[in-house]
């Protein structure tokens, strides 16, 4: 299937409508759905999030737009509903975290392959041996604190091994910022790439902000608190690759060309029949939202949009594991540390960071003591001997 | 009529994907270095916390000394009373709830055809009897100056073990068998707690408390004894086994 943006005018906002009984549905299966299923339904959790974030921030710096966000927003917010609900009450919600860093792990690492600018690339790179070693600590604590296989929830697409330590990823903050793309420059799908990954990052940190507070064990509230630390820190890397430069409803605009490429993919790829009808339902609710901005963008902007997307929507995001490419960057790449917007080698790491992180790490690490000689087996540590 | 056992293509376990279980295992073994880590370990971050110690909150002040409790504190020197008021807070809580619990698996029962034994209109007894209960407790509290609308820290702290109980009988995707499950925690530490308390009352000389929990505890013997036969019962059903009397 190929979508051509201008010509699919999708589902007129007023046809876009819900019910309680909608929103709230059978969730999927814990143990029968596919993961990558679940991977799609939170990652398009934190893409409705974001556009509900980005379309409240606009309206306050926008009175000519606030009725049409208004409008748009309400929509978006339903469909968030929609999608979340769609995980069932069985997850833990360190399970749930576990399905966060696959998120994070298997869409950064298909993005990273589809980006076409090599410093973007880069960019992506960096951020996904970080959220990998997450991974590795998390299940480590899910194995030593609840007593729970992570691969219950990976189903083996995704290995747990660590990456760069989480310990060395604390950064000072302008250590974090990255060159932003060029508006005029970059093409539209390397603006889609950045802003599907700073709406999941954006989402886990707010998620993990949530609910760490909810653990009783103090070791898992540090966990939290450190890997949150880093997933603002991603936020702030990721989000500042969005050139400033654009107007409020050109970044409208975007947002809402990705959300109609998100859910293209998500259609493209998913396999449990139900969700997939919900992608196709969401797709043509996005199309409608982005046929309703153009128009805008026209009226307000006297722009042709254009000059902003693209005639037809790029290849899908490859749902799929991305394992060989993850196992080749973290050989290759591991080593390279931040200065200023430069990937770096360790040694000349930027020195403010160097001492952000003593200053954070003096009173005990987390994330080390959590992994301390873990390494992952199916069926939890306590399974050495059954072989 | 039960769902619990049905076979299907549950994707969790390694046997499920080999090619990827294959390459996920021998990544885990040859990719994790050994640890080498100068920071305290798991242990010592964890026994930090628990030395700086602290609760989850107190035992709340009888408003009004009066009664049993105003003779007893006089009389009990070397006895803590409190212990009683935080344990009959836990109760009240407990069998609070339990009016919840039992509701939430009515309305599944009679959703489904019940097999025999188990019957909606014993449920609706045991649910009536969980209510009867909490007003037991509340009066006893009552007698004694106590507040019975606080949450005393043995009410908050069972409240957190329980969670996983009402989550299992609330998810409408339950079996029957499930939910019984969930049902007969709920039923072993409510008799325990029944059990502790007419201990407790007895031995601060409350003799009416004491008499007046008699029959509490007898009809949650009857809850835990009906809901472990039907466990049992509906667990056998499913393995096409008949259920032989003890």
């Amino acid at each position: 299937m190929t979508v051509k943006l201008f010509d699919a005018k999708g589902t007129p906002l007023s046809k876009q409508t819900f019910t309680w009984k909608e929103l709230v549905q059978r969730p999927i299966s814990k143990l029968d759905d596919d993961a990558f299923t679940r991977v799609r339904i939170v990652l398009m959790n934190g893409i409705e999030q974001q556009s509900n974030r980005f379309q409240h921030a606009c309206a306050w710096m926008n009175g000519e737009l606030r009725d049409h966000l208004a409008m748009v927003r309400r929509i978006e917010h339903h469909q968030q509903t929609l999608i979340n609900w769609l995980l069932s009450p069985d997850h833990s919600p360190l399970e749930t975290t576990i399905a966060y860093e696959q998120v994070a792990i298997e869409v950064t690492a298909a993005i990273a392959q589809q980006e076409p600018d090599p410093y973007l690339a880069q960019v992506y790179r960096y951020g996904l041996l970080e959220d990998f070693d997450h991974m590795y600590r998390y299940s480590a604590l899910l194995d030593r604190v609840e007593g729970k296989d992570a691969n219950n929830i990976l189903q083996s697409y995704t290995d747990i091994i660590p990456g760069r330590p989480t310990v060395e990823e604390h950064r000072a903050p302008a250590d974090d910022l990255v060159n932003h793309y060029d508006r005029v420059l970059a093409s539209p799908i390397s603006k889609f790439n950045a802003l599907t990954l700073v709406a999941g990052e954006y989402q886990t940190r707010d998620y993990y902000m949530n609910i760490g507070p909810s653990f009783a064990d103090p070791l898992a509230r540090q966990l939290y608190a450190e890997i949150a630390s880093i997933e603002e820190q991603h936020v702030t890397q990721y989000g500042s690759l969005l050139d400033p430069g654009e107007t409020l409803l050109e970044k409208w605009l975007l947002l809402e060309a990705n959300e109609v490429y998100n859910y293209y993919s998500c259609v493209e790829s998913e396999t449990n029949p139900r969700v997939k009808a919900l992608w196709e339902r969401f797709l043509d609710y996005e199309l409608g939202h982005l046929n309703f901005v153009i128009n805008l963008f026209k009226k307000y902007e006297n722009r042709d949009p254009a000059e902003i997307l693209p005639d037809r929507l790029p290849d899908p995001i490859a749902y799929q594991s991305q394992r060989e490419f993850v196992r080749r960057t973290l050989q290759q790449e591991a080593g390279l540390r931040k200065d200023g917007t430069s990937f770096v080698g360790k040694e000349i790491e930027s020195p403010v960071s160097q001492d952000y992180r003593r200053q954070m790490n003096s009173q005990g690490s987390p994330s080390e003591a959590v992994a301390l000689d873990y390494k992952w087996r199916p069926g939890t540590e306590l399974n050495k001997r059954a072989a | 009529m039960e769902k619990t056992n049905k076979l299907g293509r549950n994707r969790t376990g390694i046997d499920m994907s080999p090619i990827h279980s294959k390459e996920m295992i021998s990544g885990a073994e040859t990719l994790t270095p050994p640890t080498q880590s100068d920071f305290p370990p798991l242990m010592v971050i964890e026994r930090e916390y628990i030395e700086e110690g602290g609760t989850v909150g107190s035992v709340p002040v009888p408003g009004t000394m009066k009664g049993v409790l105003k003779s007893t504190m006089e009389k009990m020197t070397g006895h803590n009373p409190e212990v009683l008021l935080n344990k009959m807070g836990e109760r009240l809580a407990f069998e609070r709830s339990g009016v919840r619990l039992y509701e939430a698996f009515i309305i599944k029962c009679e959703s489904i055809n019940l097999p025999t034994p188990i019957s909606l209109d014993i449920l609706q007894q045991f649910r009536a009897e969980e209510e009867q209960h909490f007003h037991t407790i509340k009066n006893a509290m009552l007698s004694m100056g106590a507040d019975p609308t606080a949450q005393t820290p043995d009410a908050d702290v069972v409240a957190v073990a329980s969670m996983g109980i009402q989550k299992v009988i609330q998810d409408p995707r339950t079996s029957l068998s499930q939910c019984l499950s969930a049902l007969l925690t709920a039923e072993l530490v409510d008799n325990a707690g029944w059990e502790i308390l007419i201990k407790l009352a007895e031995g601060l000389g409350l003799e009416q408390i004491t008499a007046d929990f008699v029959k509490p505890l007898q009809e949650e013997e009857k809850h835990l004894q009906t809901i472990r036969e039907w466990y049992e019962y509906a667990v056998m059903a499913e393995a096409g086994k008949k259920l032989t009397k003890h």
